[in-house]
């Protein structure tokens, strides 16, 4: 299947990288890529999985692709397309979808297609309002679940209410509701995702047809809903902002947000103290569930989790408070503006039948936008912050039985590996020894550790296999998160110029200013007033950072990402999906962001 | 009321004069009442046209000869054209319609610069006997001038292809008229054209922008590549920005008419309109857009003094012809829609 002109690598083509050979190891053996797998277009998925993934972490990618294929596949048979497949590659994970194309088949699914996603769209608003619930009682059960302690002498309840079970059998039974509950969580996450995407793929494309020379972030300003979940987090820290001016307690806060500091100093402040506490308190349960990152890996840890990412953001909203800034979203304005957009646009189509098409599928994308915005901060931020904190009990719980040496090791063990060592510490604690081989792991984890760093040095090709003439079926481009167009950019390079990097034009205007490459959301504090924002991506927790930059620039994401969402919001110029903009350009770099073009130039 | 006038002024013309003052004078008289800047100037009807001709009929017999030509007898048809242009081009107006067309030219300004420009009165002519054929005698001074150039634009209704035209069709020669439009010129500092949807997809979200600097004929007659603009109209945006190095101007000649001088290198790469000239002119295409409610084809110009003008505007052809099929028809539930996208290829 070796094409002369193909542009990428074959699967099997692609060798290891020194150092980290074993890599592979750390993967269930059906990840791993197949001889019949160079006959397959494949490509990186390097906007949900941007790192290596640790041996644990893996379950993000299976758990989320079980579910997705299920419901495309076998649930709502979209006509044209079935579901992932996918592929661990050095620690990468690449993917391919599986598509319909005999004309027979096409039909059968088509109505089976109608008539299922038609109950879902036709009783789009009550089936949210039950997935709601379902997804609140979820975290409640997730939430709830104890991973037993393995004390020395089993609790006497256990006997005087003849239980007739002891707490090494709930350590496993533990276990499983908790990889049960995640992946239930995926199951919920897809039931409507891609209904939802569905609509948007249809409005997209009608309007790039209307209007051949829209950008995306136009037609994306007019799906926009106004009230969304992304921005509670956010809002409640301007909230925590205002109080504290209000309390007098301003003056506490510091820009490394360190909360072993700043919150006794708080609560010494007596009952001013402890009102802002309490609001703090209930901010964070649940709004500070969120996670640094998009929920896929380990390491993104909460604002719950670390306290220091919300504090460190306060000093800048406190100090615009004393200002006489409101820091209030402007939702009236931005509906209003919305509105017009809609309407002018409606206005400059050719027939009223083109208008009333209009209607009915810009009614559909406003039906479906609250789930599709909403359900990321119940599945990837809620429920995965809980879910990645119980492994890391687990992981404390085999520290404390010498297992591991530290708690986060276990997220370098593959989840059936944590199955199968959770027996051995059930023995242990049953025939009152110590776990068998207590040296098995150690060694183990610190090889895969050093593997990992060696894999994030890989340079991933963005495809493999050999490259298909073009994605035009709207569902493939809606599964594969692609286009024609994305495919030709990759397969030709472009002649760069060395000091401009191209990318999607995702809120318009241009300015000039200073870079900061920021990595992690961590480091919040080395931003200035009026810098340019650069990062790989920015994520729903990342956005109080806008109130302080000038522009935003990333590596990863589209029309619809985080950055371009908040950066219109802002009314700031971003450029997003530059693919490398943290690689090419340096803190402290003059850049020019033309939000209008998606030009980022490096000017010295 | 205006039928037997031989000048009308801008002011006093809307659409429905057409058949007396041509497309190009209507649309002119149409802009000015809706309040766009557009230069001053007056219409020569086709009154007066068919007056003199009249009076040239009745000498040399035109109408009957041109009738009697065939077609396909390029020879004759030549010989007899030419010699029919050279009668239009060489005989005296009558005194009152020269008075009339002095008196206008002076209302307008002792020694003004105008440009005088053909005006057909049919859709027709416009769009194919006279295609290619712009008549229009830029940067024309005092009356002899303004005289001879309106001559000129009559006469070419005896060039050979008109000529062949009309008889390949049938049109009878006693209908045939021009109407000639004499129009206040600016020394321009650059201009150029815009249309209200994009000539090259379509798109009636947009208006696209061409400009070069000097007088708009160096774009019109294709001789400099223009810098080119977009402009998104819901949001204001300039969405495109294309700068090109325009190496030729065509500036006024002191004798009149127009000549070709190179543009300094300096000024070449740059911009010919800021970004406040972009707004202003979208604004502008805007309304005019809005007045004809249909998109348009617009001649613009901006003065040394930073006036924008409007020198023509005209309804856009090209892609409301392709406009038939909606890119979508209702469905009846509204997710219909879903299903026909997301339905595959079928027949």
């Amino acid at each position: 299947m070796t094409n002369s002109t193909n542009p990428f690598p074959l699967p099997t083509e692609i060798g290891t990288v020194p150092g980290a050979e074993n890599w592979a190891d750390m993967y269930a053996y059906f990840t791993r890529v197949q001889p019949e797998d160079d006959g397959r277009f494949w490509f990186y998925n390097s906007m949900h999985f941007p790192e290596p993934m640790s041996a644990f972490d893996m379950i993000t990618a299976e758990a989320a692709y079980h579910a997705m294929g299920a419901y495309v596949s076998r649930v709502f048979t979209f006509p044209t397309a079935k579901g992932i497949d996918y592929r661990c590659i050095n620690g990468r994970i690449y993917i391919t979808a599986n598509t319909v194309t005999d004309p027979a088949e096409i039909e059968r699914r088509l109505a089976l297609f109608q008539e299922r996603a038609g109950h879902y769209y036709e009783n789009w608003d009550d089936i949210y309002g039950q997935w709601e619930k379902r997804m609140g009682q979820l975290i409640k059960d997730m939430t709830a679940i104890k991973i037993p302690a393995l004390d020395d002498i089993e609790d006497e309840a256990v006997v005087k209410e003849a239980r007739g079970i002891t707490q090494n059998h709930y350590v496993r039974e533990a276990f499983h509701r908790v990889m049960d509950n995640y992946s239930i969580m995926w199951q919920h996450h897809f039931e409507m995702l891609m209904l939802g995407y569905g609509a948007y793929v249809v409005f997209f494309q009608f309007c790039k047809q209307a209007f051949p020379e829209i950008t995306d972030q136009t037609v994306a300003r007019m799906v926009a809903g106004i009230d969304v979940l992304m921005f509670r987090p956010d809002d409640e820290l301007k909230k925590l902002a205002k109080l504290a001016v209000e309390l007098g307690l301003d003056d506490i806060f510091t820009d490394d947000g360190n909360p072993d500091v700043i919150l006794p100093a708080v609560k010494a402040k007596g009952d001013a103290g402890k009102q802002w506490l309490d609001a703090l308190a209930e901010s964070r349960d649940p709004w500070f569930n969120i996670s640094t990152g998009d929920g896929f890996y380990h390491w993104e840890r909460s604002w719950n989790d670390d306290l220091s990412v919300p504090l460190s953001a306060l000093p800048h909203y406190i100090e615009l408070v004393r200002q006489g800034n409101s820091l209030e979203r402007p939702t009236e304005q931005l509906r209003m503006e919305r509105d017009r957009i809609v309407k002018e646009y409606r206005d400059l189509l050719g027939s009223d039948d083109e208008r009333t098409a209009f209607d009915q599928m810009l009614a559909i994308c406003h039906l479906v936008f609250p789930y599709v915005e909403d359900h990321k901060f119940y599945c990837e931020h809620w429920l995965t912050t809980v879910f990645f904190n119980k492994i890391r009990d687990f992981g404390k719980l085999l520290k404390s039985q010498g297992v591991i040496e530290d708690a986060d090791d276990i997220f370098h063990m593959h989840h059936t590996e944590v199955n199968l060592t959770l027996g051995n510490v059930m023995n242990a604690w049953a025939a009152g020894s110590e776990p068998v081989n207590k040296d098995y792991w150690p060694p183990i984890i610190a090889e895969r550790r050093r593997m990992i760093e060696v894999l994030k040095t890989w340079p991933a090709p963005p495809a493999i296999g050999p490259m298909p003439d073009n994605i035009e079926d709207p569902a493939l481009q809606m599964l594969w998160g692609i286009t024609t167009e994305t495919l030709h950019s990759w397969a030709a390079p472009r002649v760069e110029n060395a000091n401009e990097l191209k990318g999607y034009a995702a809120s318009p205007g241009v300015v000039e200013g200073v870079a900061k490459v920021l990595r992690s959301i961590n480091d919040f504090g080395e931003i200035k007033e009026g810098d340019i924002l650069v990062a790989p991506i920015t994520h729903p927790s990342w956005s109080p950072l806008f109130s302080k930059i000038s522009a935003a620039v990333s590596d990863i994401g589209g029309t619809m990402s985080h950055m371009a969402i908040v950066a219109r919001e802002y009314g700031m110029p971003a450029v997003v999906g530059t693919g490398e903009a943290t690689k090419r350009i340096q803190n402290g770099q003059r850049l020019r962001v033309d939000g209008d073009r998606g030009v980022v130039t490096i000017l010295e | 009321m205006n039928s037997d006038k031989n000048i009308l002024w801008f002011k006093d013309i809307s659409l429905s004069d057409r058949l007396r003052v041509g497309g190009k004078g209507g649309s002119l008289g149409e802009l000015t009442r809706a309040r766009i800047p557009v230069p001053d100037g007056f219409v020569i009807t086709t009154n007066a046209f068919q007056a003199f001709l009249d009076l040239l009929d009745a000498e040399h017999g035109i109408r009957g000869r041109i009738a009697a030509l065939d077609a396909t007898d390029m020879p004759t048809l030549n010989a007899v054209t030419s010699g029919m242009r050279s009668l239009v081009e060489q005989s005296p107006l009558p005194d009152s319609l020269v008075a009339e067309i002095r008196s206008a030219c002076s209302t307008l300004g002792h020694d003004i610069p105008v440009a005088v420009r053909s005006s057909a009165t049919s859709e027709d002519s416009e769009e194919a006997s006279f295609a290619g054929l712009q008549d229009t005698y830029l940067w024309q001074k005092g009356e002899a001038q303004v005289l001879d150039s309106v001559r000129k634009c009559w006469a070419s209704l005896y060039n050979p292809e008109s000529v062949a035209y009309r008889l390949r069709l049938g049109l009878p020669e006693a209908q045939l008229a021009m109407a000639v439009v004499v129009q206040t010129m600016a020394n321009s500092r650059c201009s150029g054209v815009m249309f209200t949807r994009s000539p090259t997809t379509g798109d009636r979200s947009v208006i696209t922008i061409e400009g070069s600097w000097g007088l708009g004929s160096s774009i019109v007659s294709g001789e400099v590549t223009p810098d080119k603009f977009v402009v998104n109209k819901v949001t204001d945006e300039i969405c495109g920005r294309d700068i090109a190095s325009k190496h030729i101007a065509h500036l006024p000649d002191e004798h009149g008419g127009i000549i070709e001088m190179p543009v300094a290198a300096d000024q070449q790469g740059v911009t010919c309109l800021s970004d406040q000239d972009i707004r202003e002119l979208a604004g502008i295409a805007r309304r005019v857009e809005k007045h004809y409610g249909i998109p348009q084809d617009i001649e613009w110009a901006i003065d040394q003094e930073g006036n924008i003008l409007l020198l023509q505007s005209r309804p856009e052809t090209v892609w409301a012809a392709k406009d038939k099929t909606p890119v979508a028809k209702p469905t009846e539930k509204a997710f219909g829609h879903i299903f026909n996208v997301l339905g595959g290829q079928r027949k």
